[in-house]
């Protein structure tokens, strides 16, 4: 590999049989996890494989329940993040942590200010924080307010001030999660920097493209325990995707039968979301499954609520030749058309109340008898969802947000299901979803489709798209830029129209 | 743990009170004091309403001082040559005004899309300011003789030995409690209290919900002045002064979330109960003197807030 990988000597971090358990659930079974100065490792796992919690533990946010950890090869034991950031252990969090008022400066010396007798040294804080900036090989004015920076630029910020601290190990969870694949590049060269001067990276991610680049060593995490640790150099994305899910990733796409008739149900003219879409049309047939493909912020899940009447959108909406238009979410729901939103947590369900709750919330009329809610009828009718949808819960009465990820978009999808829809919009299906219950989702999407339902379905992952969609859609900076179909759905032919990589210009 | 929490300190009070003075338990001191909470228990239970739907009403006290004064001005203009007429009319005159002025809260909170806080902050004043400027800073007091005889029962008298506001407080509770735990209407409360989005997302109209809990919370002012009336036969403009701040005590210590998403209605009557009795307890022993009463209630309230997360933090 490149640059000065393996050393002797004691690794600068090792994680030594290391158990988590919350409660009576184990999350982490006998980790052992080094990292040496100079290295990439990457930790790569399904979501839900204990990923999170062992970044949680390196980096003092938590104690494990068994095991130890070593610095330099002799035991430590954190009290908590400052204490791992005194011994030079910081995390780049996977969420940006930082005040949107503040400016850049004022961010990266947040809580550390630099101070001239009693008042706060500016000029000192906004030269530091321009050379932090500088040194990530970016420009931003320090003085700029967070809350105008893009994502990419507000997590740059983020790394700033985490390598204000003198660090030996830096730890970054997921970082390219939110990010265009020019900015992931970017990154990637950020951390190529930070690793040439000697550190200690430890990398998490999902998207292993990426982590055959940057990574000199992989540990696979799966179900909270190490199954594979390789070389970097010996395994390629596909080996990684095996051993992360344990069996063949290709049969996760259902097949599908019959091809979608030719009457229109949705006709799209010239519709446009102010800010955020412009000009888009579409049609979308009876059983048929549309893609919606596009960087994040291309303005898919815009231009969708601004159909269902979610947002203030214009432009020309025929349903069955009938010209509708939809001023608010009732009236599409009336018109048999649901929308599942991407923010599950904080759009799809009320994680503070129980299941059967959350289940007729939308459907609630279904359910009323002389004025009272017949509770009879919707524990009957959460009895049949968890059936259909095999929702997997040990108890009913539990809340929706205690139900893992895959559990409660079972739940969501359960839910608008009860309104007996025609036309099903689902944003972002699998996201942070495991594997098994990815299979089903995709399953059920199918059979929608099958009882003759039409579905459009806006993700960010074009394997999936590609895997259930009957044709995509490819939006860049809030247009339609193509369709692709037929052997044209390759994820090669929707980055280019979604970068707009010929043109060189990006979203 | 968190429902019945108010119900053990109410508990817990009752026993405090026996030892601070025995005469505290006796049955007639008791109805007496539930009587006299009445006022505050039926406003706080529309202020359960627009707490739970995530809203929050500071306009109550002034409002129950502004519909008061239409009432008795109505009932002194002699329109109505029928005393039973008059006080029918009088009657329907108060809920209507009610329901108009949580209508106006509503509405400005809703459509004019402002805080609630600042929203019935505003209000507070003009329903105050109205009613000193029908007073002319003076009080306005009921004249009719025969009205008041025909009236004075509905604060006085009692049905099978019980105080007619107590079987009010009930009466009101127990509907509230039906529309709030067995209705749609009820469901979509609590769930634009506990989380907008996910409601407007389910097809649920956020506006209309949390605009008629505000026209609920100008019901039961009107019902609590239909009981306020008779009793003094007269308003000023300092009546229900600070009103809002002991029905959103009682809504509170009934474990209500001032955030939104829960409501509590026997809990809220039950936090109605507390602050009257923990009152009659001061008036009764020597501990503390009767002035500090407003203090006690300030610091109940933030003990309830305090006792509240720690429970959450717990499950």
């Amino acid at each position: 590999m490149m640059a000065a990988t393996s050393q002797n000597g004691p690794p600068v971090l090792q994680a030594k049989g290391v158990s988590k358990t919350f409660g009576i659930v184990e999350v982490l079974r006998d980790i052992d996890v080094s990292v040496r100065s100079g290295e990439v490792h990457a930790i790569i796992g399904e979501n839900g494989a204990g990923k999170s919690t062992l970044m949680k533990i390196l980096a003092g946010n938590h104690l494990p329940t068994r095991g130890e950890l070593a610095i330099d090869g002799k035991p430590v034991r954190f009290s908590g993040p400052v204490d791992a950031e005194h011994a030079g252990i910081v995390l780049v969090h996977q969420e940006i942590l930082l005040a949107p008022d503040l400016t850049v400066a004022q961010n990266i010396y947040l809580g550390r200010e630099l101070r001239k007798g009693i008042t706060v040294d500016d000029r000192a804080m906004n030269d530091g924080a321009a050379r932090a900036i500088r040194d990530l090989g970016a420009e931003i004015d320090p003085k700029t307010v967070v809350r105008r920076l893009s994502i990419a630029q507000r997590q740059l910020v983020q790394i700033a001030r985490v390598l204000l601290v003198p660090h030996r190990v830096v730890i970054f969870d997921e970082p390219t999660a939110s990010l265009t694949p020019h900015e992931t590049e970017a990154l990637l060269k950020v951390i190529k920097a930070i690793r040439a001067k000697g550190v200690g990276v430890l990398y998490i991610s999902h998207r292993l493209p990426e982590v055959k680049e940057i990574a000199d060593r992989v540990t696979v995490l799966r179900d909270g325990r190490v199954v594979a640790v390789h070389d970097a150099a010996e395994l390629q994305p596909a080996d990684m995707a095996r051993l992360m899910v344990g069996r063949d990733v290709a049969k996760l796409y259902p097949e599908r039968h019959g091809a979608p008739a030719r009457d229109v149900v949705l006709e799209v003219e010239d519709f446009s979301v102010p800010g955020f879409a412009r000009n888009a049309s579409f049609q979308l047939r009876k059983g048929e499954i549309l893609g919606f493909a596009g960087l994040v912020g291309a303005g898919r899940t815009e231009l969708m609520e601004g159909v269902v009447g979610l947002r203030p959108g214009h432009g020309r909406i025929r349903h069955h030749d009938k010209a509708v238009d939809f001023f608010s979410v009732q009236q599409s729901l009336k018109a048999g058309i649901v929308y599942l939103s991407e923010d599950r947590k904080g759009k799809g369900l009320l994680l503070g109340k129980d299941l059967r709750v959350n289940l007729t919330l939308a459907s609630l009329s279904r359910f009323v008898k002389t004025l009272q809610i017949d509770r009879r009828q919707e524990a009957d009718a959460l009895d049949g969802a968890i059936r259909e949808f095999d929702i997997r819960t040990g108890r009913k009465d539990i809340l929706a947000g205690q139900l893992s990820g895959g559990n409660q978009q079972k739940l969501l999808l359960a839910k608008m299901m009860m309104l007996d829809p025609e036309i099903v919009i689902i944003d972002e299906p699998t996201r942070g979803i495991d594997i098994g219950n990815k299979e089903q989702i995709y399953k059920f999407i199918a059979k929608l489709a099958e009882e003759g339902r039409s579905i459009i379905v806006v993700s960010s992952e074009m394997p999936e798209l590609i895997g259930i969609s009957d044709r995509i859609l490819v939006m860049r900076a809030g247009q339609i830029v193509g369709e692709v179909a037929g052997d044209k759905m390759t994820e090669n032919e929707i980055v280019v129209l979604a970068t707009g990589a010929n043109t060189g210009e990006a979203a | 743990m968190a429902a019945i929490a108010p119900f053990v300190a109410l508990a817990l009070l009752l026993i405090l009170g026996y030892f601070a003075n025995p005469n505290f338990v006796s049955v007639a001191n008791l109805l007496n004091v539930i009587t006299r909470s009445a006022f505050i228990a039926i406003i706080a239970l529309g202020a359960t309403y627009v707490i739970s739907s995530g809203g929050l009403d500071l306009s109550v006290g002034s409002m129950v001082a502004f519909v008061a004064s239409l009432m008795i001005l109505f009932m002194n203009s002699g329109v109505i040559a029928d005393p039973v007429l008059m006080l029918i009319c009088a009657a329907m005159l108060a809920l209507l005004l009610g329901a108009a002025c949580g209508l106006v809260n509503g509405l400005i909170t809703t459509v004019g899309r402002i805080e609630p806080f600042i929203a019935t902050l505003g209000t507070m004043g003009i329903y105050r300011g109205l009613t000193t400027w029908l007073s002319q800073g003076g009080a306005i007091t009921l004249q009719d003789r025969e009205l008041q005889q025909i009236y004075r029962p509905v604060y006085f008298g009692s049905v099978a030995g019980i105080p007619v506001p107590i079987i009010m407080i009930f009466v009101t509770a127990a509907i509230a409690a039906f529309v709030l735990y067995r209705t749609r209407y009820g469901r979509h409360v609590v769930a634009v209290g506990s989380n907008e989005d996910v409601a407007r997302y389910s097809g649920i109209s956020v506006n209309r919900v949390r605009t008629i809990a505000y026209v609920i919370q100008g019901l039961c002012v009107a019902v609590a002045v239909l009981l306020y009336v008779p009793r003094l036969g007269s308003t000023s403009a300092t009546t229900g002064i600070l009103w809002e701040l002991q029905a959103i005590t009682a809504v509170v210590v009934g474990g209500t979330a001032l955030r939104g998403g829960v409501g509590r209605i026997w809990g809220t009557v039950c936090g109605a109960f507390i602050l009257e009795i923990v009152g009659n307890i001061m008036l009764l022993s020597n501990f503390v003197s009767e002035y500090l009463i407003g203090a006690i209630q300030g610091a109940i309230i933030i003990i309830a807030m305090l006792v509240q997360r720690s429970l959450m933090r717990r499950t």
